[in-house]
């Protein structure tokens, strides 16, 4: 050890074996799948255009409600990143495998087949919302549909994904875990912590990184010595896919490749490249990057690469397409006058659901 | 009834309610393969197999944060802290998902979990070892805390731990594992969560103590009735929730009380005591609640000043003193 | 819409009021001016004047009922309007104490008082007092007697034993660290008599000590009685008295005052009294005095010096007495004094003194000379800071140049609080009234 201290650099890179490079990296990029061979329906692409299109209604509502001061607190927007929540959600089962993801939760929720209604409500911090107004646009949640949560503190929730999934694999119940995250948690060390755990221990669940590009207002390459997400897949052993998030398709694919895996205890690793449209939350400028990048972003719009698709393969026309959109405008529009109409909650609600007794003196 | 130590009650309390319900797991440093750290585990690995005591690796954010998470999807998981003093790192995980998640989640998710391992002083271990836990733990709504003194508590309140539904704090104490104490052998044994026990009772004086220092408080009363007086000790058992009811009606009584309490001072199980005494029964009291506590320090390693951190069982016994106006 | 007539405060020290005698009767139309009741106060009975027009729609409180200050005692309105609202309205917060005294708040019994409940039912904050609700009835004001945090030290345990045992914290002495008075200083301390009882002079009632009601009658306090027994005890336990006597020599007073009513009888006056001639050198004294002048001010913690000289007399009436004010008696005349004593005198027997002509002195007297008494001790009025004690004026045999004479001597007695007046400070302001009895064309000067 003496001698070796004055030139540890080199003799320690002497004495490296080089290690068998196990996981495998795959990239699933947009354009490359078709909704056949993704045993897909043609009922099933409107039902997803519908859905994305009625995440992007929402979240436009929303925002103008926010302006309206109907809506209080963060509001941080998925929009233009649908095609991530959509195509992963019919990827997986939904009512067996569980999600959990950070803040920007509400394509995910509406994805699992959340109701406008609940949600919007949850936004309003009506009574009414699907967290009962105690959770707000950052808690989203849903027993019924597994959703185990939007989540407030960046990365804190992955470790929990793992613990869900541990559960699955526990019970043996055939269910698989994803677990959302953007770019900026990649730093965390709770999602070091949760990849070992995983790794560790074969769990059945997907790490999915939703790389928008900008942690708040940090692009990638200022906030990572190593920006190229599928590299961390190395440290842990585990698989690890790139995908254009941009089509729904690719998402959807490359989701049921790797539940495929997780139900068979392997973990995993997901970066979908994706773009917000709006900032980081409502009161972001956005000085960090340029309309024109914006606007060349938009041109790859997932709705509109959807619905070309759609009209392409004559699996609708024009008309069909307006309709549905006419509809979820009216889902929309109604799940306004539902949170406006639900009732706040009861101010005694303050002491519910802090514990499972409802008649203990915990409280003073 | 057979004497057990501690530990041993602490292992029988796992062991029999794991063997009633499969749900239930431990998972935590070197509780498998090891014995536990501090041997509380002994032989579980060899009973339950590896799917049910799980060895982590160090990592309390991670195994924690997995602990919540698996609480949340039907198990109900035991995670070991070799110490509290490891907890900080998971902090966030037992702060932020456990305690909230069911609030936050408009009561759809429980998190069944109890988080346990010694806490407080254990000799000189210095700053980073020594810290008493209880109040930055009970401060937070959606926990509850609970610290054994005595072998038999220890099993009848992590029975009672394990099968609520609430993220549960509990909390041991590295040198009282080898304590030996008779303990109910009933598999179905279990001590209420929120009720304090009157460990003596008196009419002069209320010592309010729990977890190890309980047994200070003990001694302290010995001396008070070797000096003629009447004291009564009542052992909190459960810190949150506070079962403020046993203390008021002994200070109705005794209209005098001493805490102790070994936590730094400020802001701590002491100070949320006496806030409640004096909110309830302000008009009983007939001297100025008084409190023993280590220095307000971080704990220091040298034997003499880490003996002038502890709480001192003289202090305490002149404090009783004070309070009932004697000599 | 329907009117209500509460009690109103109708003197300084009032608390409650007895409804002595209704002047009107339900149904009856009245009008704004018109006396509908008298009522009782600690201090007098009262004319009730109502300020509206209307018919009478209820008498809430019945003849020799009394209710505390707000309560309810009538209601006006128009014929056949309903008041049960109104009346409900008043229910709970309306105290007809009637001749059983409601428990005073302060003595409620503490295994009754609830601890605040859990956060579900209370507010965090929740102020066991609340500032709107009345004035407890009839308060036993020794209980309440203010003890200023600084001043006296007691335990909360203390403090609260000592109101339900109608104990003066300030009469205790604390055994505990710095003077705190604790639990076992109460237990250890025994009441002293009464004041009221010690100078309860024409009290019939004795203290029954054989069981049985045949041993003993009772009759109910009155309002002047409690107010005696309120005020004097808080005096009693709250200022430290002392005493200081003088025997001033009369002869010259008595002189002066046989040439003054030679002028009084001209003039168609009232005779002069000695008691006019020792108000007016109390007066004066107090002028030169300002300390003696003064009043012990609790709550702001101050010693007030009052500018106007405003000697009281005490009055015996029926049942109890009660203390006239001479305003300004610096500056009036010995006839004046006469004058005004003998009117005040007179109303006040007939309880007809307004609460402005027996509030606000700032010194009294109190004589009982005419029952032949030769020298007593009296309890200061509050807030005065001394009172004199007149005795009678004695036929002695004095010493005068060596050799035995007869002499005129009167006994006066000055309580002094010690909280204002201090020995020395009395003993100068005695001198004065002595110098000025002794020599009285002084009082011309």
């Amino acid at each position: 050890m003496e001698a070796a201290r004055g030139s540890a650099h080199v003799s320690h890179v002497s004495h490296v074996q080089t290690s068998k490079i196990s996981v495998t990296f795959k990239g699933y990029s947009a354009g490359s799948y078709t909704h056949t061979e993704l045993g897909l329906s043609d009922e099933k692409v409107l039902d997803m255009y519908q859905n994305m299109l009625l995440q992007r209604r929402f979240e436009q509502r929303a925002n103008q409600m926010y302006g309206k001061q109907k809506i209080a607190g963060f509001l941080h927007l998925y929009i233009g990143q649908e095609a991530v929540s959509t195509g992963a959600a019919t990827g997986i089962k939904i009512g067996t495998d569980s999600l959990i993801t950070a803040y920007r939760d509400h394509g995910h929720a509406l994805a699992l087949g959340m109701s406008a209604n609940e949600c919007m409500a949850e936004l309003y911090g009506k009574v009414d919302g699907c967290s009962k107004g105690k959770g707000g646009s950052m808690h989203f949640f849903s027993k019924e549909k597994r959703l185990f949560g939007g989540h407030g503190i960046v990365g804190a929730h992955v470790p929990v994904g793992g613990g869900i999934a541990f559960a699955h694999k526990f019970k043996n119940d055939g269910g698989v875990c994803l677990a959302f995250y953007g770019d900026g948690a990649v730093g965390q060390g709770a999602i070091h912590e949760a990849m070992n755990l995983a790794s560790l221990y074969k769990l059945p669940l997907i790490f999915i990184i939703e790389n928008n590009e900008y942690a708040m207002g940090t692009a990638t390459d200022r906030a990572f010595g190593q920006p190229e997400f599928t590299r961390l897949a190395v440290g842990y052993d585990i698989p690890a896919s790139q995908v254009d998030g941009m089509d729904v398709f690719s998402v959807c694919k490359a989701v049921q490749d790797h539940a495929a895996m997780a139900r068979e205890g392997q973990p995993s690793l997901l970066e979908i490249k994706t773009y917000r449209y709006l900032g980081h939350s409502v009161s972001d400028p956005q000085k960090y990057r340029t309309k024109e990048e914006l606007d060349g972003k938009k041109e790859e719009d997932p709705i509109i690469r959807l619905k070309a698709y759609i009209l392409e393969n004559s699996l609708a026309d024009n008309d069909a397409l307006d309709a549905l959109d006419d509809e979820v405008k009216e889902t929309v529009k109604e799940s306004v006058e539902f949170a406006e109409n639900s009732p706040f909650p009861d101010l005694s609600a303050i002491y519910d659901d802090i514990y499972d007794e409802s008649d203990y003196p915990y409280l003073n | 009834m057979a004497e057990l130590q501690f530990r041993e009650a602490l292992r029988q309390a796992m062991t029999e309610e794991m063997e009633r319900d499969e749900s239930i797991f431990l998972i935590g440093e070197e509780v498998a393969e090891y014995n536990g750290a501090y041997k509380v585990s002994e032989g579980m690995l060899e009973q339950f197999g590896p799917s049910r005591i799980i060895d982590t690796p160090i990592s309390e954010n991670g195994f924690c944060g997995l602990g919540v998470g698996a609480a949340m999807n039907g198990l109900r998981p035991i995670v070991e802290f070799m110490t509290w003093n490891f907890s900080f790192v998971g902090m966030d995980q037992i702060l932020n998902n456990a305690a909230k998640m069911r609030y936050m989640s408009g009561g759809q998710f429980n998190v069944p979990i109890v988080f346990r391992g010694a806490n407080g002083a254990a000799g000189q271990l210095a700053a980073t070892h020594n810290t008493s836990v209880e109040s930055i733990y009970s401060t937070i709504p959606g926990l509850k805390v609970l610290a054994p003194s005595n072998p038999d508590d220890a099993k009848g309140l992590l029975k009672s731990a394990i099968r609520d539904n609430n993220p549960i704090v509990f909390l041991e104490s590295e040198v009282m594992y080898g304590m030996k104490g008779e303990v109910s052998d009933d598999p179905d044994y279990t001590i209420p969560i929120g009720k304090a026990r009157i460990a003596r009772e008196g009419k002069d004086v209320t010592i309010v103590s729990h977890g190890k220092v309980y047994w200070s408080a003990m001694k302290v009363a010995d001396r008070l009735v070797e000096a003629g007086y009447d004291p009564e000790v009542i052992d909190l058992r459960t810190i949150r929730p506070l079962d403020i009811d046993t203390v008021t009606a002994s200070i109705r009584k005794t209209n005098r009380c001493v805490i102790l309490d070994e936590s730094n001072p400020f802001a701590s199980i002491s100070s949320e005591v006496t806030y409640q005494i004096q909110e309830r029964v302000f008009d009983h009291l007939d001297a100025p609640i008084l409190r023993i506590t280590t220095k307000d320090t971080p704990a220091p390693f040298a034997r003499n000043l880490m003996d002038h951190y502890m709480p001192s069982e003289e202090d305490a016994y002149q404090a009783c003193l004070r309070v009932m106006y004697a000599k | 819409m329907a009117i209500a007539i509460e009690m109103p405060k109708l003197s300084d020290t009032m608390e409650e009021g007895v409804v002595v005698a209704w002047l009107a009767e339900e149904g009856q139309k009245v009008e704004a001016g018109d006396v509908i009741a008298q009522v009782e106060t600690d201090k007098a009975t009262m004319d009730l004047e109502i300020y509206d027009d209307g018919v009478l729609l209820k008498c809430v409180i019945a003849e020799g009922d009394s209710v505390s200050i707000g309560g309810l005692i009538a209601v006006l309105g128009d014929e056949g309007e309903d008041i049960s609202a109104l009346l409900a309205s008043y229910e709970s917060g309306n105290s007809v104490a009637g001749s059983v005294d409601a428990p005073a708040k302060e003595s409620a019994p503490e295994a009754a008082t609830p601890e605040p409940a859990s956060a579900r039912t209370a507010a965090p904050v929740a102020a066991p007092v609340s500032a709107s609700t009345p004035a407890p009835v009839s308060a036993p004001a020794a209980a309440s007697a203010p003890v200023s945090a600084g001043r006296v030290r007691s335990s909360p345990l203390a403090r609260r034993l000592a109101a339900d045992k109608g104990i003066v914290l300030a009469a205790v002495t604390g055994s505990g660290p710095e003077g705190r008075i604790i639990k076992r200083d109460i237990e250890s301390y025994s009441v002293p008599d009464t004041p009221a009882a010690a100078s309860g002079a024409g009290a019939a009632v004795g203290i029954g000590r054989l069981e049985g009601t045949d041993s003993y009658s009772s009759v109910p306090l009155s309002q002047m009685r409690k107010a005696i027994l309120r005020r004097l005890a808080e005096s009693k336990f709250s200022a430290p008295h002392f005493y200081l006597t003088a025997d001033i020599a009369m002869e010259k007073a008595f002189a002066a005052r046989v040439q003054l009513n030679v002028l009084t009888e001209k003039r168609e006056q009232p005779k002069v009294s000695f008691n006019d001639l020792v108000v007016k050198a109390c007066a004066l004294a107090l002028r030169e005095h300002p300390w003696v002048n003064a009043s012990y001010m609790e709550a702001e913690s101050e010693i007030r010096f009052h500018k106007n000289v405003d000697v009281a007399i005490a009055v015996a009436i029926d049942d109890g007495l009660i203390t006239p004010i001479i305003r300004n008696a610096d500056a009036k005349s010995l006839g004046q004094i006469s004058i005004e004593t003998r009117d005040l005198a007179t109303r006040a027997r007939a309880k007809q003194l307004q609460p402005d002509e027996y509030s606000g002195s700032t010194f009294t007297t109190s004589n009982l000379g005419m029952f032949g008494i030769d020298e007593f001790t009296a309890i200061i009025n509050p807030p005065n800071a001394c009172i004199l004690a007149i005795g009678s004026i004695r036929d002695i045999p004095v010493v005068v140049d060596g050799a035995v004479v007869p002499g005129k001597r009167m006994k006066v007695t000055l309580s002094c609080d010690h909280r204002v007046v201090d020995g020395a400070t009395g003993a100068r302001f005695l001198g004065s009234v002595r110098q000025y009895l002794e020599d009285p064309l002084s009082m011309l000067l």
